[in-house]
C-alpha cells in the first residue's frame, strides 16, 4: 500500500483542530496562519488525488482498509471513485477559501478554527467512506460543530434558532437512517458494514420497500429536500461566512451523497419503488425555491434559496437513475459547491463592510469592491446555466438524463409526464436568472446609497485570493468540462454497475 | 460445577476489596495522626490506593468464573468489570472531593465511600441472593450517609434522609421478593435456582412476582422510572461529588444486580421481560422530558442520568449476548463521562457557589479550557462521535435491532434527539452567552484538572477505540448467558 493519501486528507483538519486548542488563545496571529498552512496542505493534497486518479481504470481508488471494531464488522474502511473524488476536491477548496476568508474572525479565532476543521474531518471522512459505520460516524462529526459554529459565530439575531433549528433536523434525519442501516446490516446476514459486500446483500423488494425512505429521506434532510428544506435558509443566513460556504457548498452535498450511496446504491429496488415521490418533492424543490429566492430583501436569503433549488436539480439528476443523470448529479453538486461557496463569500465580504444585507438598500458596490462584483456575476451565470460556465455542463446531462428517463421507462404512472417535468425545472432556470440579476442590478450596480459613501473598504488581499479560486475553478470547468466530466461519467458507471439499468 | 469450600487462591480473587477495606482503615488512623492543615492528603492516598487496587486487580484478580467462598461469589468477566469500573469511580471521586467544602477533609467521608465501593464490588460479585442483599445493604446504607454528610446542612440533611427512606423502604420490598424466591425454590445460590426453575416445578405467575418486587429494590439503585422519585432531590442536595459517585457507579452496580438476578437467576422464564421493555420506554422518555425544564445543573444531569439508565435498558431487554455487551459497554462509558460533567459542576459552583445553569454563562471566555471538558462530556451524553457515548449509544441501538425491536431502536433515537437538545442548551450558555461581569476564571486545581484530564482522555478512548473495551464487553456477555 503506498502514501494513506485519503487518511491523512481526512484527519489532518482534525488533528490540526486539536493542536489549535493547545494554543494560547492570544496568540491569533500564529493560529490564523497554522489553520492556512493545514488548509492549504489538504487542499494540495486533494488536488494530488485528484489528478492521480486514474480514470480508466474506474472503480474504488486510494483504498485503505483496517478492522475498527472486529466483531461487529466495523471497519475502517476509505477508498474514492468517480463521484466522491471531485468532492473530495471542492471540500479541500472551500476549507482553503473558507479560512482565507475567516482570517478577520476576532473572537475566539481558535475555537473557530478549531471547529470549522473538526467539521471537515467529518465531511472528508463521508466522502472517502466505504463502510457504512465510517459513514454514519463521520456524518455525525459534521453535523455538531455546526451547531456551535452558528451559535456563537453567527448573525446575532438568529443564530441561536437558527443553530438549533439545524442541529435538530439533521440528527433527526441521520438517526433514522441509522436505525435504517441497522436494519441492512443485520438483514444482510453478512456481518458486516462493508459497503461493497452489502451491494451484494439483495435485500428484499419488500424490506427495501420500506426502509428505503428512512434511509433516503434521513440522509436527504442534509440536502434539504421539500419538505425537509427549512432548516437550510435559517441556518445559512445565521452561519458566520466561512460556514456558510462550508454548509451549503459541501454539507448540503453530503446529504445528497449518502443518500445516493447508502440509500439508491443498496437499496435500488426501493429507489426505483419510491422514485416518483422523489422526483415529485425534487421538482418542487427546484420551482419553489426559485420562487422564495424572488421573493426574498435579504440578500443571504437570496442565496440560501437558490440553494434549495439547485439542490432540487441534484436530486433530480439522481433520481433519473441513469448514467447522463447520475453524471450531471456529480457535476452539479461541485459546481454548485463552489458556486455557493462563492455566493457566500461575496455576500459575507459585502455584508462585513455595509453592515446591512437588506436589497433595498444596497447599491453601487461595484464601484469599491469590483472584484466581488465580478465574482458574484460568475455565480450568477453559473447559477443561471449559462454555456462556458461550470452551471450549463451540470445542468445539460440531468436534463438530458431526464429525458431519456422518461423515454426508457413504462412501468411508472409519471413516465408521460417526464418532459413535463423537464420543461418545469428548465422555466426555474429562468427564475433563477430573474434573482440573481435582480440582486446584481440592486447590489452592485447603481447608485450608491450616501450612508456608505466612505464606510466601504477595499476588499482584503485573502477574500480576493478566496473569489479568484472558486471563480477560476468554474469557469476552466465550462470551458474545460473534460476536466471533471469524464471522472464522474466513470463513477455514475460505477453507480449504474450496482444498480442496474432502468 | 463444583463448589470448593476454600482454596488459598480464593483470597486472590477478593483481594482488591480485601485491600479496599484496608485503604479504608489507613484512611481513618491518618485522619486521627495528620496535622490538620495535612488533611488533603486523605483524598489523595484514597484516589492513588485505589489506583493502585486497580492494578492489583488487573494483575491478581483475573476472572476464572468459578464459583468460589462457599458459592457465595463468582469472579467471571463481568464482575471483573464492573469491580474495574467501580474502584475507578471511587478513585475519581475522591480526587473530586479534595477541596469540596464539608467533606473535603474528613477521613471518615473517605471511609464510607470506600466501604460503598466494596459493597458494590460485592454486588458484581454475588452468586447467591444472601451475599446480594448483604451487598446491596453494604452499598446502600454507605450511600445515604454519603449524601447526608455534609454538617449542618439542611438540604444535604434532607437528601440523607429522602435516600434513606426510600432506599430502606425499597430494600425491604426486595427482600421479601428474595424471601419469596426462596420459598419456592429452597435455593439462595443463583445457579441453583435457575436449576429448579427450569426444571418447571414452579409456577410462572411465582416468579412474576418475585420479580416484580426484586425489581423495585434494583429499580431503586438503577434510579429507573418509577422508581426515580428520589433521584433529582438527592442529586441536587448531597454533595456534588457524591452526586456523581451515585449517579454512575451506584446506578452501573445495579445494573449488575440486575443482569445477576434476571439473567443468571430468574432467566428460566422471561415473563419479567416485557414489563422491562415498558420501563425502558418510560424511563428514557421520561427522564428525558423532565431533564428539559431544568435550571439547575445538577437537577438536569439527575433527569439526564434517569434517561441514561433507560437507554441502558433497551440493550439489556434486547436479551442477547449483543445486548448485555452493548449493556456494559454503555455503563462504562456512561460512567468516565457522568463522572466528567460532574467535575465540572464542582469546579464552577466552587468558584461562582451556585449550581444554576445561568451561572455558567460564558464559561468558554474565562476558562476556555473547562469549558472545553463540558463540551466533550456533554457530547458524549448526546452521543456524538467520535466520543464514548456515540458508540455506547450506536451498540444499543444495534442490539435493540438484532433482536427485532425495532420500534423501541425508534423510541431510543427519537429520545437521544430530546436528550441532544437539552445538552446543547447548556453547551448554548457556556460558549455563547455573555459573562456576567466581573466574573473570573473558575480556579482548577491541579488535582482536578488531572482528573478531567483522565476522564476526557478516557471518553475518547473508548469511543475511537472502542474496540477493545467492546471486546472485554463481550466476553463478560459471553460468560453471562
Amino acid at each position: 500500500m503506498g502514501f494513506p493519501i485519503l487518511s491523512v486528507i481526512t484527519l489532518t483538519p482534525f488533528a490540526t483542530g486539536v493542536l489549535l486548542l493547545a494554543f494560547p488563545a492570544e496568540r491569533k496571529r500564529e493560529i490564523r496562519w497554522t489553520a492556512l498552512l493545514a488548509a492549504s496542505l489538504t487542499l494540495v493534497l486533494s488536488v494530488v488525488a485528484y489528478f492521480s486518479y486514474d480514470v480508466p481504470t474506474g472503480g474504488y481508488q486510494f483504498v485503505e482498509k483496517a478492522t475498527w471494531v472486529e466483531p461487529l464488522g466495523i471497519s475502517y474502511y476509505v477508498g474514492v471513485d468517480g463521484i466522491s473524488l471531485p468532492m473530495v476536491l471542492l471540500t479541500g477548496m472551500v476549507m482553503f477559501t473558507g479560512v482565507l476568508i475567516s482570517w478577520g474572525v476576532d473572537d475566539r479565532p481558535r475555537e473557530f478554527f478549531a471547529f470549522l476543521f473538526i467539521l471537515a474531518t467529518g465531511v472528508f471522512g463521508v466522502f472517502v467512506a466505504l463502510d457504512l459505520f465510517h459513514l454514519f460516524f463521520f456524518y455525525e462529526i459534521a453535523v455538531f460543530p455546526m451547531y456551535l459554529l452558528i451559535a456563537i459565530w453567527g448573525w446575532k439575531v438568529t443564530r441561536e434558532y437558527a443553530a438549533m433549528k439545524l442541529t435538530l433536523y439533521l440528527f433527526i434525519g441521520s438517526v433514522l437512517a441509522l436505525v435504517g442501516i441497522l436494519a441492512m446490516y443485520f438483514l444482510s446476514g453478512l456481518g458486516t458494514f462493508d459497503m461493497i459486500l452489502l451491494q451484494e446483500a439483495n435485500f428484499s423488494f419488500g424490506f427495501q420497500k420500506f426502509w428505503f425512505p428512512f434511509v433516503f429521506f434521513g440522509f436527504a434532510v442534509l440536502a434539504g429536500i421539500f419538505p425537509f428544506h427549512n432548516w437550510s435558509p435559517d441556518g445559512h443566513v445565521a452561519a458566520p461566512t466561512a460556514v456558510s460556504m462550508f454548509h451549503a457548498g459541501v454539507l448540503m452535498k453530503l446529504g445528497a451523497f449518502a443518500a445516493l450511496r447508502v440509500g439508491v446504491m443498496l437499496m435500488p429496488e426501493g429507489a426505483r419503488f419510491w422514485l416518483p415521490l422523489i422526483i415529485f418533492l425534487a421538482l418542487i424543490n427546484v420551482v419553489y425555491g426559485a420562487f422564495v429566492a424572488m421573493m426574498q430583501r435579504d440578500f443571504k436569503y437570496v442565496i440560501g434559496f437558490s440553494s434549495v433549488s439547485h439542490m432540487g436539480l441534484v436530486m433530480l439528476g439522481v433520481a433519473t437513475l441513469n448514467p447522463q443523470g447520475i453524471t450531471g448529479a456529480g457535476l452539479q453538486m461541485f459546481s454548485h459547491g463552489a458556486m455557493t461557496a462563492l455566493f457566500f463569500a461575496c455576500v459575507g465580504i459585502v455584508y462585513d463592510r455595509a453592515h446591512t444585507r437588506d436589497i433595498p438598500s444596497l447599491g453601487g458596490m461595484a464601484n469599491k469592491l469590483p472584484w466581488v462584483a465580478v465574482a458574484f456575476i460568475v455565480g450568477g451565470l453559473v447559477s443561471m446555466g449559462m454555456p462556458g460556465f461550470s452551471g450549463f455542463i451540470a445542468e445539460l446531462p440531468i436534463m438530458l438524463g431526464l429525458w431519456d428517463a422518461g423515454n426508457a421507462t413504462s412501468e411508472y404512472f409519471i413516465a408521460p409526464y417526464y418532459t413535463w417535468i423537464v420543461m418545469i425545472a428548465v422555466i426555474a432556470i429562468v427564475i433563477t436568472a430573474s434573482y440573481i440579476l435582480r440582486v446584481v442590478q440592486r447590489v452592485f450596480f447603481g447608485q450608491m446609497p450616501p450612508e456608505f459613501e466612505g464606510h466601504i473598504s477595499q476588499s482584503t488581499l485573502m477574500d480576493k485570493i478566496a473569489i479568484l479560486m472558486l471563480g477560476a475553478v468554474l469557469v476552466l470547468l465550462g470551458v474545460f468540462p473534460g476536466l471533471m466530466a469524464p471522472l464522474i461519467s466513470s463513477g455514475a458507471e460505477n453507480v449504474m454497475a450496482v444498480i442496474g439499468g432502468m | 460445577m463444583s463448589i470448593a469450600i476454600f482454596h488459598p487462591s480464593d483470597l486472590l480473587a477478593i483481594l482488591p476489596e480485601l485491600a479496599l477495606v484496608v485503604l479504608a482503615g489507613v484512611v481513618m488512623t491518618m485522619d486521627i495522626v495528620l496535622a490538620e492543615n495535612r488533611k488533603r492528603l486523605l483524598g489523595l492516598t484514597t484516589a492513588v490506593g485505589s489506583f493502585v487496587i486497580i492494578a492489583v486487580a488487573l494483575v491478581f484478580s483475573q476472572p476464572t468464573g468459578d464459583l468460589i467462598w462457599g458459592g457465595m461469589i463468582r469472579n467471571d468477566m463481568a464482575a471483573f468489570i464492573f469491580r474495574l469500573v467501580f474502584i475507578f469511580a471511587g478513585a475519581i471521586t475522591a480526587l473530586l472531593s479534595l477541596d469540596v467544602k464539608g467533606v473535603a477533609h474528613k477521613g471518615d467521608y473517605y471511609a464510607i465511600m470506600l466501604g460503598a465501593v466494596v459493597g458494590m464490588c460485592f454486588m458484581a460479585l454475588a452468586a447467591d441472593i444472601i451475599m446480594l442483599y448483604l451487598a446491596v445493604e453494604t452499598t446502600g446504607i454507605a450511600g445515604y450517609v454519603l449524601a447526608g454528610y455534609v454538617h449542618r446542612s439542611d438540604r444535604s440533611a434532607e437528601a440523607g434522609l429522602k435516600y434513606f427512606l426510600f432506599g430502606a423502604a425499597t430494600s425491604a420490598v426486595m427482600l421479601y421478593g428474595l424471601s419469596l424466591v426462596y420459598g419456592f425454590t429452597g435455593e439462595t445460590n443463583l445457579n441453583a435456582i435457575a436449576t429448579v426453575l427450569v426444571s418447571g416445578k414452579v409456577g410462572v405467575s411465582a416468579i412474576l412476582a418475585a420479580s416484580v418486587l426484586i425489581l423495585v429494590g434494583v429499580g431503586f439503585k438503577m434510579a429507573i422510572v418509577p422508581f426515580h422519585f428520589w433521584a433529582p432531590d438527592v442529586y441536587e442536595g448531597a454533595p456534588t461529588p457524591v452526586t456523581g459517585f451515585i449517579s454512575t457507579a451506584s446506578k452501573t452496580a445495579g445494573f449488575a444486580v440486575l443482569m445477576r438476578v434476571f439473567i443468571t437467576g430468574l432467566t428460566a422464564s422471561e415473563s419479567w421481560l416485557p414489563m422491562l421493555v415498558a420501563l425502558a420506554v418510560v424511563t428514557m422518555t421520561l427522564g428525558n422530558l423532565l431533564a428539559l425544564a431544568q435550571k439547575n445543573i445538577k437537577r438536569l444531569l439527575a433527569y439526564s442520568s434517569i434517561a441514561h439508565a433507560g437507554y441502558a435498558l433497551v440493550a439489556f431487554v434486547a436479551y442477547s449476548e449483543l445486548g448485555m455487551a452493548a449493556t456494559i459497554f454503555y455503563l462504562m462509558a456512561y460512567v468516565v463521562t457522568n463522572l466528567a460533567a460532574f467535575g465540572v459542576v464542582i469546579l464552577v459552583a466552587r468558584s461562582s457557589g451556585s449550581d444554576e445553569i445561568s451561572s455558567y454563562a460564558g464559561m468558554s471566555r474565562r476558562s476556555p479550557y473547562l469549558a472545553l471538558a463540558m463540551l466533550v462530556a456533554f457530547l458524549s451524553l448526546a452521543g456524538m462521535p467520535p466520543l464514548a457515548g456515540f458508540f455506547g449509544k450506536f451498540y444499543v441501538f444495534a442490539a435493540a435491532v438484532k433482536s427485532g425491536l425495532v420500534w423501541l431502536a425508534f423510541v431510543g433515537v427519537l429520545n437521544a434527539i430530546v436528550g441532544l437538545y437539552y445538552y446543547l442548551l447548556v453547551l448554548k450558555v457556556v460558549y455563547v452567552n455573555p459573562e456576567p461581569e466581573g466574573s473570573d476564571a473558575v480556579e482548577v486545581p491541579r488535582a482536578y484538572g488531572f482528573a478531567l484530564a483522565v476522564l476526557s482522555a478516557g471518553i475518547i478512548l473508548l469511543g475511537t477505540a472502542s474496540a477493545p473495551w467492546f471486546a472485554w464487553a463481550l466476553r463478560a456477555a459471553e460468560g453471562l448467558f
